[in-house]
């Protein structure tokens, strides 16, 4: 029986612990510093906002646990010895293992602002930030957030929950202009504004200054405007949290280095979500992609490989998601700020900037459809993903485009309004949305065909 | 809120909407404290007129009371104590044939109390109406309605676990208190607020040409907060037109079915068909009762028309619209329990209790109620139809019958059920006790085309959704799997599907083929590997 350690018990470490322990009866160990027990890092911000308590972030019961045999332990981990393949914690104890997982997580990142290590001033990741942050935003006039990303948006809207003042610095013209074409981009602007936010865009911090006590006053703009503020949240991405693995001889680079079945360079060692750098990245995709649906999928890839499958790491057909205040956004396949040489984009996007579809497809023969996004409106997933895989036409995905819309019952259903947007944009065409969900559907008891 | 600087009108208004709310339901607790009692001769010749103290009682009782006449009690309880003396020394003196049964006895307290009361309240019901349930409603419409226009539509259940009126600090424990002390009085002891239910005589009057009576004070209130908390729960889910239909619709069902048709039925002079129509056995456990066989009866063609609606409605419609759409169509959509749960209870509905062991006890407890209703409507008809006093191990039907209404009936349903809002979430009784719920879960269980169906593999776990599952469903169990949702104990409410952040549920009704996704596909690698 083997000894399979992992080292973090976020959705990766966790993942790969619940697919070995339904695989093989090898002891499983989880190691974290964190937390004793594993909870949804995404929920970080609704405990603040006081939609959660932090009990309700576990997505697993105490019990479950000890139920199937896998055994936690609280403790920071400082080395990693690949020699005598044990770990060694702060307090000097040796943890040995057959298997070593690596699902360390990220860190926030920071980019040497002066003042940057003032109180007051720190990023949004882990359980301690969100101690921290629920200190230093206590009785506060105004909070500033630094940076264009999911994260930044989260902690101003948590702010924004407890009625403190925000003000948010955008580096870029428009929030996130580089991932989202301009509509997406400057509907998510507007949300951010209809919320009360002091968005400025094209603004960069240059320094933050503090006060006699070593706690941070004022934030300080690259055009020369301060403002006064108790509390900065520094949101410009995160890295791989992996000092320690560093020194112990596993080869890295931004992250720890993997190959396609997730084995770093020391056999027996494994690297999984955020920390992990995949040395080849299939087409389409970076190389480290910190994101929650990635670390999931990496940690049932390891499950597998460590139990005799013959598997590599594909995370198949891009998907994500988010929530921007309340605009709800999904995307779909491929949909980036620009279509690519060959690439065409079909956008509806309600006159009251709160609803968007947009359907990408290859500028040839049948125009495939390649890429789904929605704002404000929901989309299935498997619907998606079946005609992404099948290539479906966009004629074809244009006349269907009523079963894949996923809103709740009684939603105003805007497929129509993009078949008209085709029908403008490409003249003689005179297409019909055949199907839609509705009444006619309510009584029918036999599956109907999805895909034809 | 995005109004930080200088005067906002939107928030001066809503905190004016707490002010006239908190003194319109501080007026309310003070109505029971507020009257001298007296009693005098023609307050008794008048009870006696009106047969409010029967014919056969009239001689002793009377007598009795006399001890009583034209003194002045400060408060009800002084007043109480000599009535239950001279009601206990009538009972010496009756033939054990002819005393005062338990029922008649607490009626006889409950109407001398109410005749016997000289106050503010006695003398302008109107006003007191208006001040007391008035006020109440218009101060919760005044702070639910800016928020229209004070931030954009969306979920917003800012502070809530912050909040100690909705996560039981000392306000909610507070509210808990009041809310089961009140249910206790209601039941058990209307005499005690004979003052509240005359606040119902000026409503009663114009409805139905009557008194009001504990039952109609009851309905009257409920009905007042499904309407005004359904506001607040539409102008919280204004964004989501599923909950403004489903909230317009159990405010139109308390309203017309349960409020105003039994009304009319007393103004129309068929006070025993006074029934809530869409109330279906076994959750109106009393359907086949003597008195209500006897009632309809009574009323000829009508009366059979109505007896073969309860019948149809239980063994027919409600099963068969749970096929199609789940007994959501009868939860949260159409059921006076369900209405209250969803608007009154919509603040409390984080407290339920997720924990598998919460699961465990729910499902003894539920369908024990469900066999417990089975069994006691059973020796019920049959000791009608053979009228032959029969005994089920050495108990008879009223017996069995009389527990039934007590412990589940009023205890369960009421106390428990709507009492400990504040304490375990808005859905004790329809979760653990509703025999009804509990027929219809079987139905969702195992032949319906309901399912809250997963949206691939887009969960991020964050727990919202069982967060705010007011049945104690973890719906995050199966959504992080990919699988699709089918509890019997599922309401249908739709909440998790709103307050989900990666639009990840959907209340869907459809084939009953492919309803249980044994598992869900998340695409990783060239095949597709099962997320479990």
């Amino acid at each position: 029986m083997r000894q399979i350690v992992i080292l973090g018990n976020g959705v990766a470490g966790i993942t790969a612990a619940r697919h070995l322990r339904k695989r093989c009866d090898d002891e499983i160990l989880v190691i974290s510093g964190e937390s004793d027990h594993f909870f949804s890092r995404t929920a970080l911000m609704y405990i603040y906002m006081g939609h959660m308590a932090y009990e309700n972030t576990k997505p697993y019961e105490d019990h479950f646990w000890k139920e199937n045999r896998i055994r936690l332990l609280r403790t920071w981990i400082q080395a990693i010895d690949t020699a005598q393949r044990q770990l060694l914690d702060a307090d000097g104890r040796q943890i040995p293992y057959d298997v070593l997982i690596l699902a360390t997580g990220s860190k926030p990142n920071k980019f040497g602002w002066p003042g940057q290590d003032l109180d007051g001033v720190q990023g949004l990741y882990s359980l301690q930030d969100l101690e921290n942050m629920e200190r230093y935003t206590r009785g506060i006039e105004r909070g500033v957030v630094v940076g264009g990303g999911l994260i930044g948006i989260e902690m101003s809207e948590m702010m924004h929950s407890r009625d403190i003042p925000v003000s948010f610095l955008v580096r870029e013209k428009s929030w996130m202009e580089r991932v989202f074409p301009a509509e997406e981009s400057e509907m998510i602007n507007q949300e951010i504004r209809d919320n009360g936010i002091d968005l400025r865009l094209g603004t960069e911090l240059d320094r933050i200054e503090g006060d006699e006590h070593g706690r941070a006053k004022a934030a300080v703009t690259k055009d020369g405007s301060t403002i006064p503020c108790q509390f900065l949240g520094l949101t410009v991405g995160v890295s791989p949290n992996i000092e320690f693995v560093r020194s112990s001889g596993v080869e890295c680079d931004r992250g720890i280095l993997v190959d396609d079945s997730l084995e770093t360079s020391v056999p027996g060692v494994y690297a999984i979500g955020d920390c992990a750098q995949i040395r080849d990245p299939l087409p389409g995709r970076r190389p480290v992609e910190p994101l929650w649906y990635t670390g999931r999928m990496m940690g049932e890839t390891v499950a597998r490989v460590l139990t005799g499958e013959d598997l590599s790491y594909d995370p198949g057909t891009w998907f994500n998601s988010a929530k921007f205040f309340d605009l709800e956004w999904q995307v779909y396949g491929k949909v980036p700020s620009q279509p690519d040489e060959g690439e065409g984009t079909l956008v509806w996007k309600d006159p009251g900037g709160k609803k968007l579809i947009r359907l990408n497809y290859l500028d040839e023969g049948e125009r495939p459809v390649i890429g789904y996004q929605v704002m404000g409106i929901r989309y299935r997933h498997d619907v998606c993903q079946e005609w992404l895989d099948a290539r479906k036409p966009l004629r074809y995905v244009l006349e269907n485009l009523g079963v894949v819309n996923f809103d709740p019952e009684f939603y105003r259903q805007h497929e129509a309004d993009l078949v008209e947007v085709y029908n403008r944009q490409f003249p003689g065409e005179s297409l019909k949305l055949k199907r839609k969900r509705g009444l006619r559907n309510l009584f029918r008891l036999r599956r109907s065909e999805r895909a034809a | 809120m995005s109004e930080h600087h200088g005067f906002s009108p939107l928030l001066f208004v809503r905190r004016a909407g707490l002010g006239v709310f908190l003194v319109g339901f501080g007026l309310f607790v003070l109505v029971p404290l507020l009257s001298d009692f007296r009693l005098t001769d023609d307050i008794l010749s008048e009870m006696a007129a009106n047969n409010e103290i029967y014919q056969h009682h009239q001689e002793i009782v009377i007598g009795e009371l006399q001890a009583l006449k034209d003194k002045t009690y400060p408060h009800q309880f002084a007043f109480l104590t000599d009535v239950k003396r001279e009601l206990t020394e009538s009972n010496e003196r009756l033939d054990s044939g002819s005393q005062i049964w338990e029922y008649d006895f607490g009626q006889y307290q409950y109407r001398l109390v109410r005749a016997a009361s000289l106050g503010p309240v006695s003398s302008n019901p109107t006003l007191w109406f208006f001040l007391t349930v008035g006020l109440s409603m218009l101060g919760g419409l005044l702070y639910a309605l800016p928020r229209i226009w004070l931030e954009p539509g969306g979920i917003k259940n800012n502070g809530v676990f912050q909040s100690s009126v909705k996560s039981r600090g000392w306000l909610g424990i507070g509210v808990g208190v009041f809310l089961i002390g009140f249910y206790i009085a209601l039941y058990f002891y209307p005499a005690v607020i004979a003052d509240w239910i005359r606040l119902g005589d000026p409503i009663s009057e114009l409805m139905r040409g009557t008194l009001s009576d504990q039952w109609f004070f009851y309905g009257m209130l409920y009905t007042a907060a499904v309407l005004t908390m359904g506001v607040r729960m539409a102008v919280n889910y204004r964004h989501s037109r599923y909950q403004l239909v489903r909230t317009a619709s159990v405010s139109f069902f308390q309203l017309g079915f349960a409020f105003l048709i039994p009304a009319l039925m007393v103004l129309i002079n068929k006070p025993e068909l006074g029934y809530d129509l869409k109330n279906s056995w076994p959750l109106d456990y009393s359907a086949f009762f003597d008195y209500r066989i006897d009632g309809y009866e009574k009323h000829g063609v009508f009366g059979m028309v109505m007896l073969f609606w309860t019948i149809a409605l239980s063994t027919l419609v409600v099963p068969a619209l749970a096929f199609f759409f789940g007994k959501r169509w009868y939860c949260s959509w159409v059921c006076g329990c369900g209405g209250l749960a969803e608007t009154l209870g919509d603040p409390y509905r984080h407290l339920s209790d997720k924990s598998r062991t919460a699961w465990r006890v729910e499902r003894y407890v539920i369908h024990g109620v469900l066999v417990f209703a089975v069994v006691m409507t059973g020796i019920v008809v049959w000791d009608l139809f053979t009228e032959s006093a029969v005994s089920v191990a050495g108990f008879q039907a009223w017996q069995v019958r009389s527990w039934y209404g007590f412990a589940i009936g009023s205890i369960f349903a009421g106390v428990v059920g709507t009492g400990f809002y504040p304490l375990m979430g808005n859905r004790v009784w329809c979760r653990f006790g509703c025999p009804l719920a509990a027929i219809l879960g079987l139905v969702q269980k195992f032949k319906s085309r309901f399912r809250i169906t997963t949206n691939g593999g887009q969960c991020i776990s964050c727990g919202n959704c069982s967060t705010y599952c007011e049945q104690g469903i973890d719906v995050r169990w199966y959504a992080q799997r990919g699988q699709n949702i089918i509890r019997s104990s599922c309401v249908g409410c739709g909440i998790c599907s709103q307050v989900c952040p990666r639009g990840v549920l959907r209340l869907e009704n459809g084939p009953t083929e492919d309803r249980y996704n044994e598992v869900s596909l998340v695409q990783i690698g060239k095949g597709r590997i099962d997320i479990a």
